[in-house]
């Protein structure tokens, strides 16, 4: 059952975020007015830009959101440095207009979206999704995006095609990280063709009622919820429909550590670390880990009869 | 200036200069109480602790190895006096990142540590330089080193050459893709090991030196002459 009532109150009705976390300072900002110098902090406190309003889903979880500041300001975007703090340091230098996703390979009809016109192809809807790293960290985070399975039919996919991979911007001129050896660039994800037309996987052009920040993987990214975070590419520029199993990023800079599926899973350790828990930013105490991240009821049918500690 | 410049401090001198050293020695656990006190920390405070007092347990560790070259390099003798404190602080720091992750991490989850320490490489490797640093900080006093005796002491206390290793290799690999970080530390370890290797090369030279050719050939074991 698929409830579809409009959101009664909207993300865009809520005071921005960025005016929220520096009230203070707006409000100091406002008592400076009369002498008309305060207008620039005032002015920066409005500078995210809010979207249209979202229809809320039954997908989303109850949880407590992480703190805004916390979903923005630690980040894993090895593009803009491998440190967690440098993608909100660097990631100003992206340049997310104009851009287009062209969507090929194995379809009806490839074709090329700007942005501007992906974000308007249906109506937006607020995910509030669980986030978990494989570093053994989460979040909860209220994403606006899109069905990714509503792109994908835009294009027709031929039987033929098995996996999606999912190809990363990679500008050294915009994104410093580029540079460093870390990873093979541009970073490559991959789904397979019946997670990626899940109704959970998602395509996110914004969160907490805002256009999506630079460090978060603006202008579109993948958000994939019941893997680990790495799975969800950034700032996606072209999307291929293929007759094989991508290439990864992570599993060519170490298929051992990182495996193709990378289901969130309590019971198959990463060699160097244990799954069974993880730190919900803002916690203190560890929780334990939830198979498939708590959405194995939405997607445990999609692996039935494999060996989840094979296909890791 | 001639260089290496004698300076030798007087007894209150080095009075002083100890205490200084001390409480210079608490400004990153003063730092990390103010970053917690002031929320300034990051999204994740517990894992920037956890790694902030392993990354000084390192640079006391390399500190504590740069005293002795340090010493020959520039003649200060009295260094050697303060090397002791140094190392010490190394084991203090190891003792609050062990604790973190004792408390922090695990929440004295035994059974869960015990098999994080037999699975994971890093922490195994990391468990283990803490473990030969015990008896090094168990045996840093005046009455300890008179008890086992300056040579059996000496020897004993080389384990921190292993100990540090151990603690870059435990950096090494722990990190997941970067290694910039733990590759500058072993650097800097090799540095310090190599000026050592290479200095005892030299002296055993030296020695040989001055030993008559036919000794040489008759392959009789040099003993290299104890460092004061």
């Amino acid at each position: 059952m698929l409830i579809r009532n409009p959101a009664d109150l909207v993300p865009s009705e809520i005071t921005p975020r960025g005016v929220f976390d520096n009230r203070r300072e707006f409000l100091k900002a406002a008592a400076g007015t009369t002498l008309g110098l305060a207008l620039q902090p005032m002015s920066d406190a409005f500078a995210a830009e809010k979207l249209a309003a979202a229809t809320k889903s039954p997908f989303s979880t109850e949880e407590k959101p992480t703190a805004y500041k916390d979903v923005t300001g630690y980040n894993n975007f090895y593009e803009f440095g491998t440190d967690k703090s440098d993608p909100a340091e660097h990631a100003h230098t992206l340049r997310t207009r104009p851009w287009t996703i062209s969507v090929e390979g194995l379809v009806k009809q490839a074709k090329t979206f700007a942005i501007d016109d992906l974000i308007k192809l249906v109506p937006l809807e607020e995910r509030i999704y669980r986030m978990r790293c494989v570093e053994g960290w989460s979040m909860v985070i209220p994403w606006l995006g899109l069905p990714l399975a509503t792109l994908l039919k835009q294009v027709e996919p031929l039987g033929a095609a098995k996996y999606v991979e999912f190809i990363s911007a990679a500008d050294p001129k915009t994104m410093p990280g580029v540079s460093s050896r870390v990873l093979d660039w541009p970073y490559i994800e991959g789904l397979r063709l019946d997670e990626a037309q899940h109704p959970l996987s998602i395509l996110a052009v914004g969160l907490y009622g805002e256009v999506l920040p630079n460090q978060n993987g603006a202008p579109l990214r993948l958000v994939v919820p019941w893997k680990y975070g790495f799975k969800s590419g950034k700032s996606i520029v072209k999307i291929r429909l293929v007759e094989r199993e991508p290439q990864t990023s992570w599993v060519k800079a170490n298929a051992r550590e990182y495996g193709f599926y990378s289901n969130v899973n309590p019971e198959v350790d990463h060699p160097r670390w244990s799954q069974a828990t993880e730190r919900r930013i803002g916690e203190f105490i560890k929780r334990k880990t939830l198979p498939f991240n708590g959405y194995a009821d939405q997607v445990g049918k999609l692996y039935a009869g494999m060996d989840l500690k094979k296909y890791y | 200036m001639v260089w290496p410049v004698v300076y030798n401090p007087t007894q209150r001198q080095l009075s002083a200069l100890k205490t200084l050293l001390f409480l210079v020695c608490l400004l990153p656990l003063a730092r990390l109480g103010w970053g917690l006190w002031s929320d300034q920390l990051g999204a994740n405070p517990i894992e920037f602790i956890t790694r902030s007092l392993g990354t000084w347990t390192l640079n006391f560790l390399l500190i504590t190895l740069t005293v002795s070259p340090l010493r020959k390099l520039t003649g200060w003798h009295w260094l050697l006096r303060l090397r002791r404190m140094l190392g010490l602080f190394a084991f203090f720091y190891v003792m609050l990142h062990l604790t973190t992750y004792l408390w922090l991490d695990q929440f004295f989850d035994w059974t869960a540590i015990v098999k994080d320490i037999l699975k994971r490489p890093f922490i195994t490797v990391g468990m283990s330089a803490f473990v030969l640093l015990v008896p090094l900080a168990a045996t840093s006093n005046h009455a300890m080193i008179r008890r086992i005796g300056g040579r059996r002491w000496q020897q004993l206390h080389r384990s921190i050459y292993v100990i540090a290793i151990f603690a870059v290799v435990h950096y090494w690999w722990l990190v997941k893709k970067d290694v910039t970080l733990p590759a500058l530390y072993a650097v800097l370890l090799a540095l310090l090991l190599g000026m050592r290797a290479l200095w005892r090369e030299q002296e055993r030279r030296q020695q040989l030196a001055h030993v008559s050719p036919l000794a040489k050939k008759r392959g009789k074991v040099i003993p290299i002459a104890a460092r004061q």
